[in-house]
């Protein structure tokens, strides 16, 4: 079973703070990787906000290629930052030879551009390096968007964090949202994309879960939109499914839940806004989730949600110090991080909840 | 040497042979009485005495014998071996029948039957496919008796999320505009059997049923009526609600139901356009003469004579056109608040149809119901019954596969029918439907199974043509009719759904499923290649 953290702090924090947090629920997951993404950037990357943040691995052919591209599609480099490699003997890590955190100016025809033309061509570009990079198996890109880093790899999550130096806390890398998950994908093939948490567009999802409806909900979205990809994991689908239903259809977030968790019919009968939701049923009934699911994730308003499958078979608790909300598969992993808190206000969200945690910290209790 | 007539019937050229033991027969002459068909007889034979104390050298003896007819032969449906009290009489399957080639010399016409299809040389799909996707350890099972599962499924035309319109006050979406009409249903039909085709205590055993197992046992089953009408204190009951009615090129009953809508209190569940039956088709509907009773010459306001439903409906040359009239029509008749579906045959050319409607810009269209080749009928032409029509499974898969390739799965509810529970396991043929991308099934031939029906897809009984069936069900005699009993029939029926409800749910539970697996193909294996590739599911040996 999987184990998933996602942490959201008045301060900003460094990616130490994940790797603590997961060290204490390693006996949920199996030594196969470790992945985070970074969102609200502090540190290096406060003062470029605005301007799209590159996470790559690749090899030196690939990280050419990905520049070619970049630079026939006249984006600029403005600062590059690479962690500090610590190759040591014996690391459980099957390392990348190169790690881009890169970010980039916009091409100047973009200069007067709207925010939904840069995002268009922010997808474009992840989508088309993707695939040269998939074609000559050359590497992997996790996200390029303003205000989001993202790292994963194949190995021991503590080699992971010897090798890159993440266990060793600095100014340098920090930010007010990390999530991260300390396991590969075991249900299909060990690979890099298949790791959570997963990005597309300002939102990143991540789930401890099985979604039996995978092959509905995947058959679905291939056709729903351009940026949904991949699908090396059932847990995609997830994420993929807040975006259309937030960024796409622009329905309110509440919704999310009526979608991938619908109410039985008997029960939506009962309630004042039962048309809406029985169409919501039916039309968007391929995008149902079943099996045992948690699932966490951020907005682009920075905002965190968590929701769980209909029958709450996945464990999640949510704890709480002044500046810091942190929401995860195991209460031990908080235990480790705010061990002074009151325990009587950690939530143990219910099957029909969505927690949402805005950008003040408080905690919303939705009822579907 | 005897005069031997070969250009005469024989007993030997007849479907069924009567073996008759007249030691053990007492003369009660049940068996003649029970024989809708008149194919026995009672008889006296003269034979040679055996006794010494008799001075005649022969002896009469009362014997029951076969009819050597092409009009009144014995079709093996078994009444007079169930009255018999001592198994004194069966009737035997004759391996060299030759009475359709008989029937067909004499009568220079096509042979005509009803019941099933009787060539099964294909061995069925559906058995080669199992359940093979478990879920077990950290995805686990769901118990079906303790977890809740949710068994409803939408019938109406359903539209893409981005068109729907909706607009959002106050954190919460409101609709806008009027969507078409959606039902959510029970993911089993009773199939159409019209009121004609079925004697009146089927129909209305079929009916009970219906509504006893909404309104009691709280699932939401249809039930569709056939073309034929209904009768007008149905119509105007409230139990019309779970009824989807039938109109089919023949537009039987139509009349009394266009006269009772300004009296009905509730819609009807939807309208099912006949275009096509898996059973014959291309071909029409045909209620033979002798079925047509006084009640169903009341009912379809007609005279006593064949009725036959055209192969095509009058006036439609295209699916745009159908689309244009009929479809509004019918969808106009309910003011829009009335999901309007279509059945037709199972074809190569189903995806072309399902393709056009999915594209029609105007939805109107709620439903595809798609019957295959197994199909069971009232009365078909033989030829057209043994040689016509395609298989559902495969076609089923490719209309929803078109419907995926396009990202429009779901938009036009699929149903599929034909055959279903033909080796006995209908819940698991509906549930591998469903995988493999119906929304839902309908069934005739199980819902006569179940009231009792002797036929079988090896030429048992057949005669649902005749109106003699033995059972009652699709008899228009009233004697045979009186032979169903129809709170025992209803009763059958609810608890065959209710079991069908559990094994459902026995399915759904172990692929950790809780609503409908439409489509969840990847919970299935086959353990033949070619179902395999054909079906795009997974090979397992």
């Amino acid at each position: 079973m999987c184990r998933i953290g996602a942490i959201k702090s008045k301060r900003k924090l460094h990616p130490a703070v994940a790797l603590k947090l997961m060290r204490s629920q390693q006996e949920g997951h199996d030594d196969s990787g470790f992945a985070f993404v970074m969102q609200d950037m502090g540190g290096l990357f406060e003062n470029y906000k605005d301007l799209p943040l590159l996470s790559m691995a690749a090899t030196v052919e690939g990280t050419r290629l990905a520049e070619d591209i970049l630079r026939e599609l006249g984006f600029s480099r403005v600062m590059q930052w690479s962690p500090n490699i610590n190759n040591s003997k014996g690391l459980k890590i099957e390392a990348m030879p190169n790690y881009i955190f890169e970010v980039l100016q916009y091409p100047k025809s973009f200069k007067h551009a709207t925010k939904e033309e840069k995002e268009e061509l922010l997808i474009d570009t992840t989508i088309r390096l993707r695939k040269t990079l998939e074609e000559t198996n050359s590497g992997y890109i996790y996200s390029f968007w303003p205000d989001v880093l993202t790292l994963k790899e194949i190995g021991s999550p503590k080699d992971i964090g010897i090798y890159f130096n993440l266990w060793e806390e600095n100014s340098e890398l920090t930010s007010s949202i990390i999530t991260a998950q300390c396991r590969q994908n075991t249900n299909y093939g060990i690979v890099r994309y298949a790791a959570h948490p997963f990005f597309l567009e300002g939102y990143t999802g991540l789930a401890n879960g099985e979604n039996t409806f995978f092959e509905k909900n995947k058959d679905y979205q291939e056709k729903l939109y351009k940026g949904y990809i991949g699908f090396e994991s059932d847990s995609q689908c997830l994420l993929y499914t807040l975006h259309y239903i937030h960024k796409i259809l622009k329905w309110p977030v509440k919704y999310f839940k009526h979608v991938i968790t619908p109410l039985p019919y008997d029960e939506i009968i009962k309630r004042k806004d039962n048309s809406v939701l029985l169409r919501i049923k039916a039309s968007l009934a391929n995008l149902e989730i079943n099996g045992p699911n948690t699932f966490l994730a951020v907005t682009p308003e920075k905002e965190l949600l968590c929701v769980c499958d209909s029958k709450k078979l996945r464990p999640i608790v949510i704890g709480k110090s002044e500046d810091t909300i942190i929401m995860t598969s195991e209460v031990a992993g908080i235990n480790d991080l705010i061990p002074n808190r009151d325990i009587t206000k950690d939530i143990y969200p219910n099957e029909h909840e969505t927690i949402v945690v805005r950008n003040d910290l408080t905690v919303e209790r939705w009822q579907q | 040497m005897a005069a031997v007539r070969i250009n005469e019937l024989h007993k030997n050229d007849l479907p069924w042979i009567i073996e008759y033991d007249e030691s053990k027969c007492i003369q009660c002459g049940k068996c003649t009485a029970a024989c809708s068909f008149n194919a026995i007889r009672p008889a006296v034979e003269q034979r040679k005495s055996n006794s010494i104390t008799n001075k005649c050298k022969t002896e009469r003896v009362l014997v029951i014998k076969q009819n050597i007819s092409l009009e009144n032969y014995c079709r093996g449906c078994g009444m007079c071996a169930n009255v018999c009290p001592n198994g004194a009489i069966k009737a035997v399957r004759n391996k060299d029948d030759k009475y359709s080639v008989a029937y067909r010399a004499e009568k220079a016409d096509s042979f005509k039957k009803g019941g099933r299809s009787n060539l099964n040389t294909e061995g069925r799909t559906l058995d080669k496919i199992k359940v093979g996707r478990i879920s077990q350890m950290t995805d686990p099972s769901l118990d079906a008796q303790r977890h809740t599962f949710e068994l409803r499924t939408p019938f109406g035309r359903v539209l893409k999320a981005d068109r729907l319109n909706f607009d959002v006050k106050n954190g919460n979406m409101i609709e806008t505009t009027q969507l078409p009409p959606n039902r959510w249903i029970y993911p089993v039909i009773f199939g159409d059997m019209s009121i004609g085709a079925v004697s009146w205590r089927m129909w209305e055993a079929m009916a009970i049923a219906t509504a006893y197992l909404n309104e009691v046992m709280g699932i939401p089953i249809c039930m569709c009526t056939g073309e034929g009408g209904i009768p007008t204190k149905l119509l105007k009951s409230r139990y019309v609600k779970y009824m989807i009615l039938q109109i089919a090129s023949g537009h039987f009953g139509w009349n009394r139901i266009i006269k009772s809508m300004p009296d009905m209190t509730e819609v009807p569940a939807g309208i099912l356009i006949k275009i096509g039956q898996g059973a014959k088709p291309g071909d029409g509907g045909l209620l033979l003469a002798s079925k047509v009773a006084r009640y169903v010459q009341e009912i379809r306001g007609v005279p006593k004579a064949d009725l036959l439903s055209p192969p095509t409906h009058q006036g439609l040359y295209s699916i745009e056109e159908s689309v244009q009239k009929m479809f509004l029509s019918m969808n106009a008749a309910f003011n829009f608040r009335v999901p309007v579906a279509v059945k037709v045959a199972a074809s190569v050319t189903s995806v072309s149809v399902y393709n056009n409607l999915l594209r029609d810009p105007y939805n109107i269209v709620g439903g595809f119901f798609l019957d295959g080749l197994a199909a069971g009928t009232g009365a078909a032409h033989e030829i057209s019954l043994n040689h016509t029509g395609h298989p559902i499974t495969s076609k089923l898969r490719d209309c929803y596969l078109t419907a995926v390739k396009q990202g429009r799965q779901g938009e036009i509810p699929l149903f599929a029918g034909g055959g279903l529970g033909q080796t006995g396991s209908f819940a698991a043929d509906a549930f591998k439907l469903i995988c493999l991308g119906a929304n839902g099934v309908f069934t005739g031939r199980m819902l006569m199974e179940i009231a009792g029906c002797v036929g079988s897809d090896t030429g048992k009984c057949n005669a649902c043509n005749t109106g003699l069936c033995p059972a009652g069900i699709a008899a228009q005699n009233d004697n045979l009719v009186k032979r169903l009993d129809v709170d025992k029939v209803a009763q059958n029926l609810v608890n065959y759904i209710l079991a069908t409800d559990i094994e459902l749910k026995k399915l759904m539970a172990p692929v950790g499923c809780s609503s409908l697996p439409i489509g969840r193909s990847d919970a299935l294996i086959t353990v033949d290649k070619h179902i395999a590739r054909r079906l795009d599911i997974q090979y397992g040996c």
